[in-house]
């Protein structure tokens, strides 16, 4: 086998980089990565000199985490852009149609793109772009996007139309509010821009976008015959139906649910979405920013919550309870959680015996899912060596820290060698993550448990956990171990 | 017999702008599959952050392998003020981590719109490196992504590769083979091909290893695998290209290069896919090698055509649909022409204004009734024809799975991208192997429609 870029050839080269803050010598060190023995070692083979600060390891230091910052270049950030955490967090609204302005590319990468599903509409699984091509470019794309609206509009009678910018309509500076306003005017619905341009930040800022466009639709729908016992459910995205999971809960807890923002999510929903009487906010990443928002225009508190493994689970829903402070709802929510509890427990022991001791590793796109993540595997008396994200806060990073094993690597904006690095140091036998990290894990080969937003396997509520056991014992326990090399050194292997 | 199927003489595009699910990929995509087909290379885009990210999630959806595509991750400052400074920073960090043998750089429509010169920055990084042992060496290609498709950035990065690393000199005895974006398997099969004819050859790109590796024990930072570079150079000495495509559109082609910088003998050929396309191939090599068909591929050939006659019956006068790239199609026509199979509807978002003429070429003797044939369309405009079409058979990637669902007929995966399915990569299209495979499939898939459909259940079919 060719190992020829693995040489132990010394490259130096200095760069002198017209640009002064970066003008530095970069010698490249003679890392075996396999020897280093500690913590600071692991370190320094592993991360880009301007990355070290962004991994921890919890030990006798203090914790301390940069993040939330752009990606270092040529880093090979798994984190994508700005247009990204828009399209995530609004693709699941279903009877609206979500147009990309700009070139083919931001529209047919997100195409389908999320396992979440309707009860209903499914505009949403359609990809709508402008297609902008080099006339566009050069003349403007105003009148191209008008067009568009007009036509798809016309097509699909959505109840709203989302339209997000891209990097390039950035730079062309065609005034989508304009453009948007008139649309909505023409054709009676609301036209929302959703100011995503690729390169004005990173996922977070797309987030912010998706909230503040959500931010217009709501109040302006017909709150009256709301309940005093509702809620809005923010932050879930319905993937693989597991909102309607949680729906169910609500019922039987005798709590009404006005709006999902945003899975198998409905505009006349959303419009009225201020007459709840309570936020619940799971992925607060991603929606916490617009539950802030609402709580400040009409009052609405907010709840954050974790719908993942039973501990989180059972906890949501009693806060929520507690919330309504209705002595019914509370004795309706003890059933249900004694009910799904108490079958849950019988069902997860042989997945909890089987990998009792097993080690994981997670890195996840929002810090807060990573928290529920930790739990879930606890409870299966799994053990915790790395747990990263790429959007996550230093609040988040600081209660991660905090509930994690000394030893475990806590990483913000990973990148591919820097995972590798740390997955092989630890000896993982389970990764955790979105489909970026798949073939991480499998070339590596160890055991991966898909926990994105691609998955196609409910893993939220009660039997959500039970669904996330069988999943992470699906690999992890899978014969095929047996014959990478990694287990098997002494056969040969290419 | 013909079913007098509507005719769409006006594709939809002056009635309707936007483009719905479309049925082409962007120009960057195309170029860091080619760059990923050299070895020791690393692909790299000049723009924001997304665009890597996104597309590593496409190609690995597809292939099940690792594909690190690093980003210059441009920020708005950047985008003021130009993304020089962070494509230095981001190629260092990529020498640095990777140690590359050579980054191929592709634009963004951010970085050509902001209109940064990456081959001045390059000009400026190398002068400031000027002494320092074991640099990269750099290919870049312009891929603004408001124009053309996948397809015109995967063969522009392929003719920069050849622009800008190849060298002059003496006459050798080298094939250069440029067969376009095909499988895995495919770039296996023609190793396989050309090394039984003899011939010294140089396979650019070679996916063959870097995005269908083995199960390792050391985890490779960079894929082994690829065009070595060191063949790259040479192959501006070699005795012939054959290049692979009859829609490569007006840009000039990595084929071209090679004949207008070192009069390189040039033969553009069609994609070796079934009996026929292959035939021209199989006729090349033996030109140029100066020996016959090895016995292996004349028995393979022979078995080829012992099974078309077996099965014919099962598929004749079955319609189909075919859509993807051009090249593809034109190869998945004239295949599924020569088995008795009628392709009605041919259709690409690719707009090399050659599809319908190269598909004329290679139906044209054997089909009574051309098939209607659009470029430019999405797979709206495709589904909305297709369901009035009376066809049997959907041939294509994974996204024209709905049309196939709704019709309730099979989808024939091929090409890229294959998405619900495991072992795209290892879909083998081209050469009489190619053909054999396709052919069981097409017609097995066929008669399993026939016998689910059955309420006898037939256990002979």
């Amino acid at each position: 086998m060719a190992k020829r870029y693995r040489s132990s050839q010394l490259i130096v080269f200095i760069q002198f980089l017209p640009n002064t803050t970066v003008w530095h010598m970069v010698c490249l060190r003679l890392a075996n990565k396999e020897m280093f023995t500690n913590e600071g070692e692991l370190m320094e083979a592993v991360a880009l000199k301007d990355r070290e600060n962004q991994i921890f390891v919890k030990g006798d230091k203090p914790f301390d985490i940069v993040c939330n910052k752009d990606s270092l270049a040529g880093a090979v950030s798994q984190r994508a852009c700005v247009f990204c955490g828009s399209r995530v967090v609004l693709y699941p609204i279903a009877d609206a149609i979500h147009l990309v302005h700009g070139p083919i590319g931001c529209a047919v990468y997100t195409w389908d793109i999320r396992g979440a599903l309707s009860s209903g509409p499914e505009l949403h699984r359609l990809s709508f772009s402008t297609d902008l091509q080099e006339t566009d470019v050069i003349f403007g794309g105003e009148k191209k996007l008008a067009a568009a609206l007009r036509e798809l509009i016309a097509r699909h009678s959505p109840k709203a139309a989302f339209v997000y910018s891209t990097c390039i309509v950035g730079i062309i500076g065609d005034d989508l509010d304009a453009v948007c306003k008139k649309a909505s005017e023409e054709c009676g619905i609301p036209v929302i821009p959703v100011k995503s341009e690729g390169f004005k930040g990173n996922k977070r800022a797309g987030y912010k976008a998706a909230c503040d466009a959500l931010f217009r639709l709501i109040g302006t729908g017909d709150t009256s015959k709301i309940s005093q016992y509702s809620l809005n459910i923010l932050g879930d995205f319905n993937l693989a139906g597991e909102l309607w999971t949680i729906r169910d809960y609500y019922k039987r807890m005798g709590v009404e649910v006005v709006a999902n923002i945003t899975g198998d999510g409905r505009v006349a929903d959303i419009q009225k979405a201020h007459g709840a009487a309570l936020n619940v906010v799971q992925c607060s990443g991603s929606t916490m920013e617009l539950a802030n928002m609402m709580e400040e225009k009409y009052g609405i508190p907010s709840l954050r919550v974790s719908y993942l493994g039973i501990e989180d689970m059972a906890e949501a829903l009693y806060d929520i309870a507690r919330f309504f402070k209705d002595p019914e709802i509370m004795e309706r929510t003890k059933k249900l959680v004694e009910e799904e509890v108490k079958k849950l427990a019988v069902d997860l022991e042989p997945y909890r015996k089987a990998m009792a001791g097993k080690k994981a590793a997670i890195y996840v796109g929002g810090s807060f899912k990573a928290f529920s993540l930790v739990k879930s595997l606890r409870l299966l008396d799994m053990q915790v060596a790395l747990v990263g994200s790429q959007t996550g806060t230093k609040d988040d990073y600081a209660e991660l820290e905090a509930i994690v094993d000394p030893g475990t690597v806590i990483i913000d904006d990973a990148n591919p060698l820097e995972l590798i690095n740390i997955l092989k140091q630890k000896k993982v036998d389970v990764f955790i993550g979105g489909v970026k990290e798949r073939p991480i894990a499998y070339k590596l080969g160890i055991g991966f448990c898909d926990h994105n937003h691609e998955r196609k396997e409910a893993l939220a509520g009660f039997e959500g956990m039970l669904n996330f056991a069988k999943e992470v014992h699906a690999s992890v326990m899978s014969p095929v171990w047996q014959f990478v090399p990694r287990n098997n050194s002494a056969k040969p292997s290419c | 017999m013909s079913k007098n199927p509507p005719t769409f003489s006006k594709p939809k595009k002056p009635n309707y702008l936007s483009t719905t699910n479309a049925c082409k990929l962007c120009k960057p995509l195309g170029a860091c599959l080619a760059f990923k087909g050299i070895e020791g290379a690393v692909p790299y885009l000049h723009g924001s952050q997304g665009c890597a990210t996104y597309m590593r999630r496409y190609i690995i959806s597809h292939y099940n392998e690792p594909i690190d595509i690093a980003s210059s991750s441009l920020s708005e400052k950047h985008a003021v003020y130009g993304g020089g400074p962070n494509l230095k920073l981001g190629l260092t960090n990529v020498a640095e981590k990777y140690r590359p043998e050579i980054i191929g750089i592709a634009t963004t429509c951010l970085t050509e719109t902001i209109g940064d010169d990456v081959g001045m920055y390059l000009h400026q990084f190398a002068e400031n490196t000027k002494g320092s042992v074991g640099l990269p060496t750099f290919v870049n290609v312009s891929t603004p992504s408001y124009g053309g498709t996948h397809m015109e950035g995967f063969h522009a990065a392929i003719r920069e590769v050849v622009a800008q690393l190849s060298e002059g000199g003496p006459r050798n005895d080298t094939v250069n083979i440029l067969p376009g974006f095909v499988s895995s398997a495919d770039y296996r099969l023609l190793h396989e091909i050309l090394g039984d004819f003899g011939l010294d050859y140089t396979l650019l790109p070679d996916l063959s290893e870097t995005m269908d590796g083995p199960a390792l024990l050391e985890y490779e930072e960079i894929q082994s695998g690829g065009t070595p570079i060191e063949k790259i150079k040479a192959m501006g000495r070699a005795k012939a290209t054959i290049e692979c495509g009859g829609t490569l559109g007006a840009m000039k082609s990595g084929g071209d290069v090679l004949r207008e910088k070192f009069s390189v003998p040039q033969s553009q050929i069609g994609m070796p896919i079934g009996i026929r396309e292959t035939d021209i191939f199989f006729n090349l090599l033996e030109e140029l090698s100066g020996r016959p068909t090895p016995e292996k591929y004349v028995k393979q050939r022979g078995r080829l055509i012992d099974a078309y006659v077996d099965g014919h019956k099962y598929i004749s006068g079955k319609r189909a649909v075919i859509y993807g790239e051009e090249d593809l199609v034109v190869g998945m026509a004239s295949f599924l022409t020569e088995i008795g199979i009628h392709p009605v509807l041919c259709a690409s978002g690719g707009t090399s204004g050659k599809l319908k003429k190269a598909i004329a070429a290679v139906t044209g003797d054997t089909l009574a009734e051309q098939p209607q044939v659009f470029e430019d369309v999405d797979f709206y405009d495709i589904n909305e024809m297709a369901e009035q079409l009376e066809i049997d058979l959907v041939v294509g990637h994974s996204k024209g799975f709905p049309l196939a669902k709704k019709l309730n007929i099979p989808l024939i995966r091929v090409g890229f991208p294959i998405h619900d399915r495991v072992g795209g990569q290892r879909i083998l299209h081209l050469g009489y192997a190619g053909a054999q495979q396709l052919f069981d499939t097409v017609t097995n898939r066929l008669i399993e429609k026939k016998q689910n459909d059955s309420p006898v259940g037939y256990f002979y079919m």
